[in-house]
């Protein structure tokens, strides 16, 4: 028994988990950040005036939602990286996760995309005609009375879009970011096969505790800024 | 109504059967062995799998519905001389970091795959061999003349493949401050050489000699001053009985001269010899 | 509903402005594809000998079309056995027994939380224990793997689709002296079934898109066969743009098929009929009140 914990205990002074984990809250963090940005960018193309646009916007969101996201890393690096020679960042290791990151915007851009207009759907047709009616034109109308309302309806669907980034994160091993959760459990299970359920048992409860709070903080914060009709 | 969940549970359970009655495809077009992967399996049964690479051009490489390369040769060879015809070898992919475990699971006989001799793997398996001894190496491009062995490398960027550790050695035993790329598979590392991206790749030397041949267009260069000792076994399951049998087909491969010839096929074009000193290798004792 | 709502038809003056503003988009757009292809071509990515070898029969016969296979064979496991597993989940989580709820409820909310990449590292390296004769453990575990989670996902769709039929169908049931079981076997899981379609077709998306994943633990499915020919052919970037298009164009026919099926099913079942986002995690069904400002 003794040995048993002196050996977990071993595993993990040896490997860097909490390290890990922060990497992939990093990667989550700034691939939200990004992905919301560029989401909402197409969101407002998709309901622009402009047919161009509009169809630009469909064309993404229709290409980054039916790609692998793994595809998607590892054509950056091949591609972006090796090929047009973009560098982020001097450093290997920035640069990797820049990349990461980047490649977690475009993917969850598009769903974000979609997130926000089916909280656009939400808004009752009388509160665009009300916009209209005193005045506004489209990007203000958009601004002010729209968006905030969509938002709103679309805070359950964007928190399960931030789920699945956080859990997509691990993807980042495509892109050469070798210190994330996954790459570390899969180095850490082959060179410690006996302590398999255990290791495991670690990965996944961490996801967990950190999973189950944004599903709570989604719906509870759906729930309180719904827009009451 | 009833009958109609019924029917849609009918259908699944339908197509779940259907589905398995038919296997994964083998990638290579090469029939799938079903059966004879039984681990430690005796000469003139029913056939032998071997565990090989699929994606190092001039050891092992899946060529079509082809393998080639100089581990493929030997392993062909040995598999001869224990008995087995060409068409009772089914070869098998044993990606690096699976190879200790495709072992002990029984997934492969025995396995040929750039498969150094370590007394970490020794505890978990047995070798036969080795049949060739290579040591770590650079590729680099051709007019790259300031590299020149590992302790050149602080400061520049070197690619591996994921799951190999001589990148890791690079960085703890020569230049701390290399900067190291992974990358699933060599030809992405080859690429961004090419591409200046990285300004070396690091694997043993027959491997880079084997790339340098297949994607160089002369471009790249093996730097040709091996700093480790690399010796290539046969990785066999743990208390094996076939080690002193693979031994004497390695022994007999050599003195009849097919070893020195598949050395030579396999690395024609690629400006590389093995190290004289260490080749051909005298196969060690069995434990 | 047409998005006019939110602005007036351009008259003259703004559709001059937008012909003006389409032709500079387009302009910049083909800027930049042309400075793509210049870049690609001064490091000699665009050469035939590069490019060549990826269109080859060879290539197609013993790498990728094998690699396909492998590739929609993973993912028909996968949905189906999903499928049972989601059916039982589901159905568990409506259960009036309380101990199966809970226990379904925690099943479902634990694999909903796992990352799937992580399920397949550690299936990889279980199997290889514990099923010491099964010949293909990566495509296992692939298989496995998906299942559980998407199962979990489907489990949810199962709730949410029996949650969103009119309550009228429970009542109705009941007062026609159905149990509980019965009533939710035979009128609400029937109908829910049918209102889960499209969602169900684009969580075969997200199947699809999953099963590259295997290629991190060595399945030889689409991704890593083209893995493999490249590092022959030297052709890395090449061979990925082909596996690219092929999922692609794949996903695309999905979620064209998951669009029109909500639409015809719509009139087949008092559910709702959502297509679903196809990114794993279902959308709460919002609201449904409302006309829908936007809509495009």
């Amino acid at each position: 028994m003794n040995d048993y914990l002196s050996g977990l205990g071993a595993l993990l002074e040896q490997y860097d988990v909490l390290g890990a984990f922060w990497t992939n809250i990093q990667l989550t963090f700034w691939g939200a950040l990004f992905a919301l940005v560029i989401g909402t960018m197409l969101a407002l193309m998709r309901i622009s005036p402009i047919a161009s646009l509009r169809w630009a916007g469909a064309t993404y969101v229709n290409v980054f939602r039916n790609t692998p996201l793994t595809i998607i890393m590892t054509f950056l690096v091949l591609a972006v990286w090796t090929q047009l020679q973009v560098s982020l960042a001097a450093d290997f290791n920035s640069n990797f996760f820049r990349l990461a990151v980047i490649g977690l915007a475009v993917y969850h851009a598009a769903f974000v995309c979609e997130s926000i207009r089916s909280g656009v759907n939400t808004v009752p047709l009388g509160q665009a005609e009300a916009a209209r009616a005193i005045g506004l034109s489209f990007l203000p109308a958009a601004q002010l009375v729209i968006l905030p309302q969509a938002f709103r309806g679309a805070i359950a669907p964007l928190g399960n879009t931030l789920i699945a980034l956080l859990k997509n994160s691990t993807v980042a091993a495509a892109a050469s970011v070798s210190w994330e959760t996954a790459s570390t459990m899969k180095t850490m299970l082959e060179f410690n096969a006996d302590y398999r359920w255990e290791i495991f048992a670690l990965f996944a409860i961490g996801y967990v505790i950190l999973v189950i709070p944004i599903g709570l903080l989604t719906t509870w914060l759906s729930q309180r800024l719904a827009v009451k009709r | 109504m009833r009958k109609h969940t019924m029917g849609l549970l009918a259908m699944a359970a339908a197509s779940t059967l259907v589905l398995s009655a038919c296997g994964s495809a083998e990638v290579g077009g090469e029939p799938d062995g079903g059966g004879t992967a039984t681990a430690g399996g005796d000469g003139g049964g029913d056939g032998i799998t071997i565990g090989i690479k699929y994606d190092q051009p001039g050891l092992g490489l899946q060529d079509g519905a082809e393998y080639t390369g100089f581990d493929v040769d030997v392993a062909r060879y040995v598999a001869n001389e224990l008995g087995y015809s060409e068409d009772q070898i089914t070869f098998k992919e044993t990606p690096s970091a699976n190879r200790e475990a495709m072992l002990q699971n029984g997934d492969v006989d025995m396995i040929f795959a750039t498969y150094s001799i370590t007394d970490d793997r020794k505890e978990v398996i047995d070798f036969a061999g080795p049949y060739f001894i290579a040591g770590q190496d650079l590729l680099v491009a051709a007019d790259n003349t300031d590299i020149t062995g590992p302790e050149d490398l602080e400061g520049k960027n070197l690619c591996s493949v994921t799951g190999s550790t001589s990148a890791e050695k690079i960085k703890t035993d020569y230049a701390e401050g290399v900067q190291l790329l992974e990358r699933p598979g060599y030809a992405e590392c080859v690429t961004a050489l090419s591409a200046g991206q990285v300004d070396a790749v690091t694997t043993d030397d027959i491997i880079l000699a084997g790339l340098a041949a297949a994607n160089g267009d002369g471009n790249l260069k093996v730097v040709g001053a091996p700093f480790s000792e690399e010796q290539y076994g046969v990785g066999l399951p743990k208390d094996s009985d076939q080690c002193e049998a693979i031994n004497e087909a390695i022994t007999k491969m050599i003195d009849d001269g097919a070893w020195e010839e598949a050395v030579a096929t396999n690395t024609e074009g690629a400006d590389y010899t093995p190290n004289a000193d260490l080749n051909p290798p005298k196969p060690a004792d069995c434990a | 509903m047409s998005s006019s709502v939110l602005f007036d038809a351009p008259g003259p003056r703004t559709r001059a402005l937008i012909r003006g503003g389409n032709v500079l988009g387009a302009l910049i757009a083909l800027g930049v594809l042309a400075w793509l292809l210049v870049q690609l071509d001064a490091k000699g990515q665009l050469s035939w000998d590069l490019w060549g070898p990826a269109f080859s029969a060879r290539t197609w016969e013993f790498y990728l079309l094998p690699g396909l296979q492998n590739t929609l064979q993973a993912a028909a496991y996968a949905i189906v056995g999903a499928l049972a597993f989601g059916m039982i989940f589901g159905m568990g989580r409506l259960s009036k027994i309380a101990p199966v709820r809970w226990v379904s409820g925690v099943v479902v909310e634990f694999l909903r939380a796992v990352p799937v990449l992580l399920m397949m590292v550690f299936f990889y390296g279980l199997f290889g224990v514990v099923l010491p004769g099964v010949a293909d453990k990566a495509f296992l575990a692939v298989v496995v793997a998906l299942i559980l989670y998407n199962g979990s996902v489907i489990a949810e769709l199962v709730r949410s689709g029996v949650g969103s039929l009119p309550s009228g169908q429970g009542e109705a049931g009941l007062a026609i002296g159905l149990t509980d079981g019965q009533t939710l076997r035979s009128i609400q899981l029937p109908q829910a079934l049918v209102a889960m379609l499209p969602a169900m077709v684009s969580q075969v998306v997200v199947v699809l898109k999953d099963s590259a994943l295997g290629s991190i633990i060595g399945f030889s499915e689409l991704l890593r066969s083209g893995q493999i020919v490249s590092s022959g052919d030297g052709n890395p970037l090449q061979v990925l743009a082909l596996v690219a298009v092929v999922f692609i164009l794949l996903n695309m026919v999905l979620t064209v098929v998951a669009h029109r099926l909500s639409k015809l099913l719509s009139s087949r079942t008092s559910g709702l009929t959502d297509e679903g986002p196809g990114i794993g995690n279902p959308t709460v069904v919002a609201g449904g009140a409302g006309g829908g400002a936007g809509a495009v």
